[in-house]
């Protein structure tokens, strides 16, 4: 039995289903197929369960009242930017900011170390096949100061060109912003390669892990970059919560973002003192129950293990890619060797949209259309695309579904 | 597989499959071009008008079964039809597609009534509209860009 073959036995799919109640539910008459990962994961009772929790026994403002209940939450939105230290490998909780998600985080990095950092002329490299997420906010900039977005190109595979990459590298880079796996193909990047000769040109990496977080273990220490930032609600957690990871230098020497309260010192209205990091990045109310959720989430799939449910979703989607192939006139869109649990396709003859609407009948949830990265449905010469999505809960049965479902979209176009 | 059918009809499919009036037109007076930002979905839709009469009317673009079917059957609809008509048809239309079927008759609908099946897919009402919105937009002159969103 090969390792992979080992893996698949010792996970428990059935167990780990049972964990997530959405999962037992119908939809239109048929048991639901959920393969929309990418775009958000379902949440495991253990971290509803925790939400109730919040609510119920623990909910007050945190870093303000003297009062037990806010002393409590506060010690539990304290506790969770622990547990998010740990599952990212960070050196210091001070470099964990809460933000409501991937977006915020590269919003905040573009606006603050941005703003200081990229003038006229400067230029900030991002990849084809990124996410609008990580393409907006540095064309804002870019806009703003007479700066300049370069793009990294792919292969025919979607593999970034990194012969290519290295050859933009210049004294004008000020950051390389990409994508720890892409949310439209799959591909995972060559991070360490990429954080390298960044460095060694003296730009800084951000990392848009939003797609990584569910997929890889991360370690941001290992990997060198200098911004990681990922989203709650892709990684099993609630949805408008999310993480910015920045080195502490960084985050020390950049201007705060939103102002209000929680983010100062003291006010008055000659002078205000910002506070210390995390705070100074987390202006007003916190997502408190956001914060305390995500905590579960990255505890529960921490307890069943990155390693594992890598392996194990790398095994689903090779089984998926391998029984897709059957399908006449189907053609997948990005075919990276390193690939997270995401396949693209399109069939020849019928419009993605409609896939999608033929497969919702039986049950089957799949994303259809750009999937926010415009720019790259352009590059593969496809004005959309089919994408099947796994996570951890996922099975052999329900990749057999997504196969049954596209002969009947056949059938219903032939 | 029931409302399936209902949705993908065959004129639909053939339509889709056959666009009518799909070609673009050198010397149409208006042009304007339609957008559905959320699926990617775009056509431009192409008029020669004469006095109130609508001509010619011809398409291009991509999109799913549903807006393109949509489009050609559109295109055949309201050639020959005065701007007062096409207006008609497309409220017809939008009742058509949206549930509202109480007041029509099958001597309105016509070929429209291939689409009727729609209205038991919100998701894909906008994917029927597209064109005649578009279509609207030409007839009252304007040369913009016509989104969805």
């Amino acid at each position: 039995m090969s390792v992979i073959e080992a893996t698949r036995v010792q996970y428990d799919v059935g167990k780990i289903r049972n964990d997530f109640p959405i999962l037992s539910r119908d939809v239109r008459g048929k048991r639901l197929v959920y393969l929309d990962n990418a775009a958000t994961t379902q949440k495991p009772r253990q971290v509803i369960d925790r939400l109730v929790r919040y609510y119920t026994e623990e909910n007050s403002n945190v870093h303000r009242g003297v009062h037990y209940l806010s002393e409590l939450a506060t010690m539990e939105y304290e506790n969770a930017r622990g547990v998010v230290q740990q599952f990212i490998n960070a050196a210091s909780v001070k470099e964990i900011v809460f933000t409501r998600g991937t977006t915020e985080s590269i919003n905040l990095v573009a606006q603050t170390w941005g703003r200081t950092h990229v003038g006229a002329g400067d230029e900030v490299l991002i990849s084809a096949i990124e996410h609008h997420s990580n393409i907006v906010p540095w064309q804002m900039l870019a806009q703003e100061k007479g700066a300049n977005v370069r793009v990294i190109p792919v292969n025919d595979e979607g593999e970034l060109l990194i012969d290519e990459y290295e050859r933009m590298l210049n004294p004008r880079v000020k950051i390389v912003a990409v994508g720890h796996a892409s949310n439209a193909l799959g591909t995972i990047n060559p991070l360490r390669r990429i954080i390298e000769a960044a460095h060694a040109n003296g730009s800084l990496v951000l990392v848009d892990g939003a797609q990584g977080a569910p997929h890889i273990g991360i370690d941001v220490q290992a990997l060198g970059c200098d911004f990681y930032a990922f989203s709650g609600h892709k990684v099993y957690g609630p949805t408008g919560i999310g993480v910015l990871w920045g080195r502490e230098s960084l985050l020390e020497a950049m201007p705060p973002w939103q102002g209000g309260g929680d983010m100062i010192l003291s006010v008055s209205f000659e002078k205000t003192t910002y506070n210390a990091l995390p705070y100074k990045f987390e202006a007003g109310t916190p997502n408190i129950e956001g914060v305390v959720g995500l905590a579960a989430a990255l505890q529960y799939v921490s307890a069943i293990g990155l390693d594992a449910i890598a392996a194990y979703e790398h095994d689903l989607e090779q089984y998926a890619t391998r029984r897709l192939r059957e399908i006449e006139g189907l053609r997948f869109i990005g075919t990276a060797r390193e690939k997270a649990s995401v396949i693209s396709f399109v069939l020849e003859g019928v419009h993605p949209h409609d896939i999608g609407t033929i497969l919702d009948q039986e049950g089957i949830a799949i994303r259809t259309g750009h999937h926010c990265a415009q720019p790259l449905m352009m590059r593969f010469n496809v004005p959309a695309t089919g994408r099947a999505s796994f996570g951890l809960y996922n099975t052999r049965e329900e990749a057999d579904a997504l196969v049954a479902g596209l002969h009947k979209v056949i059938e219903v176009f032939r | 597989m029931s409302d399936l059918r209902e949705l993908y009809q065959q004129v639909i499919l053939d339509h889709n499959k056959n666009p009518r009036n799909f070609h673009d037109m050198p010397d149409a007076t208006n042009r304007v071009d339609g957008y559905n930002p959320l699926c990617g979905d775009h056509y431009t839709i192409f008029l020669k008008r004469a006095g109130d009469t609508i001509e010619e009317v011809s398409f291009t673009g991509s999109g799913c079964a549903i807006s393109k079917a949509s489009a050609s059957v559109m295109s055949s609809t309201v050639k020959g039809k005065s701007k007062e008509e096409a207006d008609r048809l497309f409220e017809t239309f939008h009742a058509l597609v949206t549930g509202d079927q109480s007041g029509l008759s099958a001597a309105d609908l016509g070929r429209l009534a291939a689409f009727s099946g729609v209205s038991e897919f919100p998701a894909r009402v906008k994917c029927a509209t597209l064109a005649w919105h578009t279509l609207r937009s030409a007839l009252e002159g304007k040369d913009e860009k016509v989104s969805t969103e």
